[in-house]
């Protein structure tokens, strides 16, 4: 009885405490990252001009690249990364599928396919014009997963997954038939299809801030809720959780996150998936922890893959999403391996 | 004459899978404040039942009330406050310890943005040390034994801390000793903490011992329901689950035991 009574008032602090110098660590390491690509380029900056620049105090060639370019390419790939992390950590939540992500779910190709008819049907050429095409392309596509996964009222987890892979196949398959109907679609499409942050300017993201905000909030809201529905639809019932409410809530979390995502960076892959894989081992499967490491891990994927896309192939680069793609497909490999067994 | 309070009752209950009816035209009393054992056969809707009971199957026409009220009129934390279910087979979420997960049954009682109370932390480990995880209580649930993995679940339930209590088939894939370990458990929670249970059982034995009260189903309608000792007859598990038996007192606690006659004479008497 004493061992109660002393592990209630000591016990909570000390719990909610723990992680604090592990978030702190994972704050410092994307603070690194943010600066490292401030820095490294086609043409690389000394960390000391960086931060003159940044505080008005240079006004070189230098200067102009890291405040005209890197500081929105930066910018945009810290909100783009935090909002396909923590959509991935809530699409995992609510299919209770280890393999759920964005992509999975049909949200990215639902958004390429939107932008890549509306460049050919209305001869868009620029991404900030994309944007609400790929939101909306976005919210369709999930909606149309959510559909194929009803069954008598209640989203079928397992249903959600296997729909969203084959919607995505097929949307992959039109998008491939609109581009090659003329040149002119190929070539404007074939960059924003990659998945890029380079070229973009901060124009893009302020038309998506709220929606990935509204996102964020709904996400955190819904992550005690996530933790109950990991024991199975009837215990998280039993427990009071209003099942249905909460995968609804959570589908709109994962569309606006990954939708303002993608309407910004175009498709990028792996990140929503593999950012709670990263999370996970560390914090542990606890939702309430899980949302905000992936809110820190996520921009820590992308930004470095976006800083290794710019150096390998010096003083050309590589699209992040071919990065992601590339680091992304061996683990999703490890992934389905761990999971099948 | 008001009834005991935690009483579940049922008037016309119909519940269906698609078109197939499992329970059809159910009117049932489970008493407040006792042990209920649901026995049947495989397929008679023991399990659907308890899905109706607890909610999570909405019934095609007919109604389930707890003292009188309308449970699918209630709200899912109004239920759940007054309502624990262990379902027979629940996902065994990755990388959650016994702890985090026994903290879950502190859902229904926890409001967004308020802080975990001294009031929960008691209720996880009274639930902890009453199932006996304490010792488990940093472990992850995936990595236990079925019988310990069994008594943390039980825990969750323990620590939602309602008057009434739903398990389903809580002895399934144990072994005897581990059968017993969780009966006893659902047996000093009804008599030291007064809880009502309602458990559907596959062993008529030890729903005999264990319960006061008996609901017998076969083909989803009722075939019997009362106290063990008034209910379970040779006759009964003769028509119920077609077996012939002796249905003689429990040498150790003078409840009914069902002894099934030899293969040779049971044989003989399918032939006759």
């Amino acid at each position: 009885m004493t061992a109660t009574q002393r592990g209630a008032p000591t016990g909570v602090p000390f719990r909610a405490l723990r992680h604090v110098p592990l978030f702190l660590t994972g704050l410092a390491a994307l603070v690194l990252c943010a600066a490292l690509s401030l820095a490294l380029g086609a043409r690389s900056v000394p960390l000391g001009t960086v931060a003159d620049a940044l505080f008005g105090n240079a006004h070189g060639r230098e200067a102009l690249v890291v405040t005209g370019l890197r500081l929105p390419r930066t910018v945009i790939g810290l909100a783009v990364g935090a909002a396909l992390g923590v959509a991935g950590a809530v699409a995992q939540g609510i299919t209770r599928n280890p393999l759920a992500s964005p992509t999975t779910l049909g949200i990215n190709a639902g958004a390429g396919f939107a932008v890549v008819v509306a460049i050919f049907a209305l001869k868009l050429n620029s991404p900030a014009q994309y944007v609400w095409f790929a939101f909306a392309g976005a919210a369709g596509a999930a909606l149309f997963a959510q559909a194929l996964a009803r069954r008598a009222g209640d989203i079928d987890a397992v249903r959600l997954a296997l729909g969203g892979t084959v919607l995505q196949l097929v949307l992959l398959s039109w998008t491939s038939a609109v581009m090659l109907l003329n040149q002119r679609t190929l070539d404007e499409a074939r960059f924003w299809l990659a998945g890029s942050l380079s070229g973009r300017t901060l124009d893009v993201l302020w038309p998506v801030l709220p929606t990935l905000l509204l996102g964020l909030v709904v996400a955190l809201a819904v992550a005690p809720a996530l933790n109950a529905l990991a024991l199975g639809d009837d215990a998280a019932q039993a427990l009071g959780v209003p099942v249905a409410r909460i995968r609804l809530a959570g589908g709109v979390a994962v569309v606006l996150l990954a939708g303002s995502a993608v309407a910004v960076a175009g498709p990028v892959a792996f990140v929503g998936l593999a950012a709670p894989h990263l999370v996970r081992p560390l914090l542990g499967g606890d939702h309430r922890l899980l949302v905000p490491g992936c809110l820190i891990a996520g921009p820590l994927l992308l930004l470095s893959a976006d800083v290794l896309g710019r150096l390998v192939i010096r003083p050309s680069e590589l699209e992040v999403g071919i990065v992601t793609a590339f680091l992304g497909a061996p683990l999703l490999a490890l992934l389905a391996r761990r999971v099948g067994r | 004459m008001p009834a005991t309070p935690n009483q579940l009752s049922t008037e016309g209950l119909d519940l269906r899978y698609g078109d197939r009816t499992i329970v059809g035209g159910l009117d049932l009393t489970l008493p407040g404040g006792a042990v209920t054992a649901i026995v049947g056969p495989n397929a008679c809707g023991k399990s659907t039942l308890l899905r109706g009971l607890s909610r999570l199957l909405a019934p095609a026409s007919g109604t389930v009330m707890l003292d009188g009220a309308d449970i699918h009129r209630m709200s899912a934390r109004a239920l759940a406050l007054r309502m624990g279910l262990l379902p027979q087979q629940p996902v065994t979420p990755e990388a959650v310890t016994v702890e985090a997960l026994v903290r879950l049954g502190r859902y229904p009682h926890q409001r967004l943005l308020s802080p975990w109370s001294a009031a929960d932390q008691k209720a996880v480990d009274e639930a902890l040390e009453r199932t006996g995880t304490a010792s488990l209580r940093d472990q992850p649930v995936d990595q236990l034994s079925g019988g310990q993995r069994q008594r943390a679940w039980i825990a969750l339930a323990l620590a939602q801390d309602t008057e009434l209590l739903l398990l389903d088939e809580p002895t399934t894939f144990l072994d005897l000793r581990h059968q017993l370990d969780v009966l006893d458990l659902v047996a000093a929670l009804h008599a030291e903490a007064g809880r009502t249970v309602v458990m559907v059982l596959h062993d008529l034995g030890q729903a005999a011992r264990y319960a006061d009260h008996m609901v017998v189903l076969k083909d989803g309608r009722l075939a019997a329901a009362g106290a063990p000792a008034d209910v379970l007859d040779a006759e009964l598990v003769k028509s119920v689950f077609d077996v012939d038996c002796r249905v003689i007192p429990d040498p150790e606690t003078g409840t009914p035991l069902v002894v099934p006659k030899a293969g040779a004479v049971r044989r003989s008497a399918a032939t006759a």
